[in-house]
């Protein structure tokens, strides 16, 4: 575990943008790529200036060709390269499942390990205001379900920049998933390169009497309801997975043995999702032995909707989060908890 | 056969609409009451209108987040818009999509998208469509130069030009993606012959001259009319306004205040209007205001949609 050498706050973004500088001045090899990465907001000051600290081609701007820039980079890698591919909407992806899917994932397996394939593909979730069907999505759980892909969400600066650098380092394809909302997020960063190893989860509130998982940004949202939960006397643990493949079902289990109650807060779909794999996980470690409390809580069953009331009601936020969990342990009672302001949401202003 | 003074009137008319309506969104836009992404198409005008003006009504338009102008250009109903773009109860998806997916299925404008190129492809099948049934109307299919960039592009060219489809595919290059400009992403300017070797006729029209994109557009639906297979024009333009939202955006330094001027010193909404006698021009231009001014009261006064509508509409019933 790294140790905090010097006592600095910085933000999300920033610490993406120093793993990566620091990765790129390790190994020559690494390099960065993707629609508008040299531009100069330069992906919300993660690739920020990059061409210029290194050099133009060590973080480039390309064609808007994700089908065929994925293939170049799963070559680059065969040829002992580092790529990194920047995606401005985790949407984009959709674009990039064949070569993903189909050779990505499947390349050490169909060589019996004589090909590595050390890519990392950063997903951007895009919710902002009115990003609407096409601009807000979060498909890990597409990718979790494929053997040869791993998944990671980290919610902190701390684990956003030694995950980043684990990725990196990786040799297998990482898909690196990135929430807008979370970046300019403070928190305490080491200043030298560390790597937060995948599989971990890491458990950010104790608690004795419901256990809650938050995928990505909605860790924020878990948190402020365990706070709202102390006011009726519920004392909740919040987990973050950090990873989602490898997933530390380990961690979840130990806290659930705790308190008999699961929430899996996701921050996509339920359905088939990542919140139903972790809920199935936990149903058959304890199946027989205990009966367990379960709920699941992700976007509503629809395409994100633009106007704002539909999207308010589309997305979990910290209120109905907390009701979740208050249902879990009192079955049919009635509770409001008190509205908790999720700034990062209520101050965001466009246009995009 | 309407006269040349009516057709210009209905030119400017439509010109002047689109430009004061997104002038309006943009004046606007600080108030909050419009909380999605727009992408205006200020100074890219000429080029909905020209390809549209050569078009028929029932025919067929498919085209891109970037759709303001051409969803107005084909003939798409403005209270719904704006409504839509204020997420009420009367805009042309209930408020749930916002402007970058306009549709208005009466016209013939069909749902724009918010990913790159998607809809070319969907353009030629509904080509293919038409043809299958023996239909004489046509498909025009409008995106950005960055979007043949996509694999789907080429795929949908050779498509099309096997099966000599009727449909007029128009690039709107108003040279930049996002920040990202031409040069950085294309090794030649040669996107007409790269076309051309399908056996897609292929032209540019450089300076973005309504009258030289309607004269092109014009020949171009003729011979597609014929069964004469797919027709192509790289029409030049220009984006005023940052790529989203209702900005300027001159300070990010990618793109020179030299170009915008040279650009804006070919206006095509104020030459045209130079050209109608002043109080032709005046009566056309207090419809178009009056109109608007009606639009946006009618936004503001229509409701939001009731919550459990996010429900509705997940599956066509
Ligand atoms: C497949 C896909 N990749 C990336 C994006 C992000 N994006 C939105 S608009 C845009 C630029 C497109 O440029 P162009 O086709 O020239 O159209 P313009 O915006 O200039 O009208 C990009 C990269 C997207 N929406 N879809
Ligand atoms: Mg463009």
């Amino acid at each position: 575990m790294s140790s905090i050498s010097e006592n600095r706050e910085i933000t999300y973004a920033e610490a993406l943008h120093e793993a990566t500088v620091q990765e790129m001045e390790r190994d020559s090899g690494v390099f960065v790529f993707g629609l508008g990465v040299d531009d100069p907001k330069g992906m919300y000051g993660s690739t920020r200036d990059l061409h210029t600290m290194f050099s133009p081609d060590r973080n480039f701007d390309t064609p808007l060709s994700e089908d065929a820039m994925t293939g170049v980079a799963i070559g680059a890698a065969m040829a002992g390269m580092r790529p990194i591919h920047v995606h401005q909407r985790m949407d984009f992806l959709l674009l990039c499942m064949n070569q993903l899917v189909n050779c990505a994932a499947k390349a050490s397996y169909v060589t019996a390990g004589a090909v590595a394939m050390p890519i990392v593909v950063r997903g951007i979730i895009g919710r902002s205001w009115g990003q609407g069907a096409q601009h807000s999505q979060a498909v890990h759980s597409m990718f979790m379900h494929v053997p040869g892909l791993k998944v990671v969400a980290p919610t902190t600066p701390h684990d956003a920049k030694g995950c980043m650098i684990a990725a990196i380092r990786d040799n297998n394809p990482v898909i690196f998933m990135e929430h807008r909302m979370l970046y300019q997020l403070r928190g305490f960063v080491p200043t030298e390169a560390y790597e937060v190893p995948f599989g971990k989860a890491r458990v950010l509130r104790k608690g004795r009497d419901v256990t809650i998982v938050g995928i990505s940004h909605p860790i924020l949202d878990c948190l402020r309801a365990a706070n709202s939960l102390d006011a009726v006397g519920i004392s909740a643990e919040v987990i973050d997975p950090v990873s989602l493949a490898p997933l530390d079902i380990d961690t979840i289990a130990d806290s659930v043995s705790k308190t008999g109650s699961l929430l899996v807060v996701d921050t996509s779909w339920t359905n088939c999702g990542a919140s139903a794999e972790i809920v199935a996980q936990i149903a058959e470690r304890f199946a027989g032995d205990r009966a367990v409390r379960l709920r699941r809580l992700g976007y509503a069953p629809t395409s994100c909707p633009t106007t704002k009331p539909l999207e308010n009601a589309f997305y979990p936020d910290a209120a109905s989060i907390a009701q979740a969990a208050f249902g879990l342990l009192h079955k049919g009672e009635e509770w409001r908890p008190l509205a908790t302001e999720a700034k990062e949401i209520t101050e965001f202003r466009g246009p995009f | 056969m309407m006269d040349a003074q009516d057709d210009l009137v209905n030119l400017y008319r439509s010109l002047f609409l689109i430009r004061r309506v997104e002038e309006r969104i943009a004046e606007i836009y600080h108030t909050d009451k419009i909380k999605s992404p727009v992408h205006l198409s200020i100074g890219q005008e000429s080029v909905s209108v020209g390809v549209c003006a050569a078009m028929r009504p029932d025919d067929i338009a498919f085209g891109t987040y970037r759709g303001h102008a051409l969803y107005l250009a084909k003939g798409g109903d403005l209270n719904a818009m704006i409504s839509e773009l204020y997420g009420k109860a009367a805009g042309c998806a209930r408020g749930k999509a916002g402007s970058m997916h306009l549709v208005d299925m009466a016209v013939g404008m069909m749902p724009t998208s918010a990913i790159v190129a998607t809809t070319i492809p969907q353009a030629v099948g509904y080509a293919m469509a038409l043809k299958m049934r023996g239909s004489n109307q046509m498909v025009a299919v409008f995106f950005g130069d960055g979007s043949t960039e996509e694999g789907v592009f080429s795929e949908s060219l050779n498509f099309a030009a096997l099966k000599k489809l009727p449909i007029l595919f128009v690039c709107e290059n108003n040279l930049y993606a996002i920040y990202s400009s031409m040069k950085a992403r294309w090794p030649a300017d040669n996107l007409c012959d790269r076309v051309a070797s399908y056996g897609i006729p292929a032209a540019r029209i450089a300076d973005g001259d309504l009258d030289a994109i309607r004269t092109a557009a014009s020949a171009a639906v003729t011979a597609i009319r014929r069964g004469n297979g797919p027709q192509f024009l790289e029409c030049m333009t220009y984006r005023w306004h940052d790529h989203v939202g209702p900005g300027e955006d001159l300070h990010i330094g990618y793109r020179t205040a030299e170009e915008l001027a040279a650009w804006k010193a070919k206006d095509q909404v104020a030459l045209t209007g130079a050209r109608l006698a002043p109080d032709v021009r005046a009566r056309v231009e207090q419809a178009v205001e009056d109109a608007i001014d009606a639009a946006f009261a009618f936004a503001e006064q229509d409701l939001f949609p009731d919550v459990a509508e996010l429900h509705d509409h997940v599956f066509h019933q």
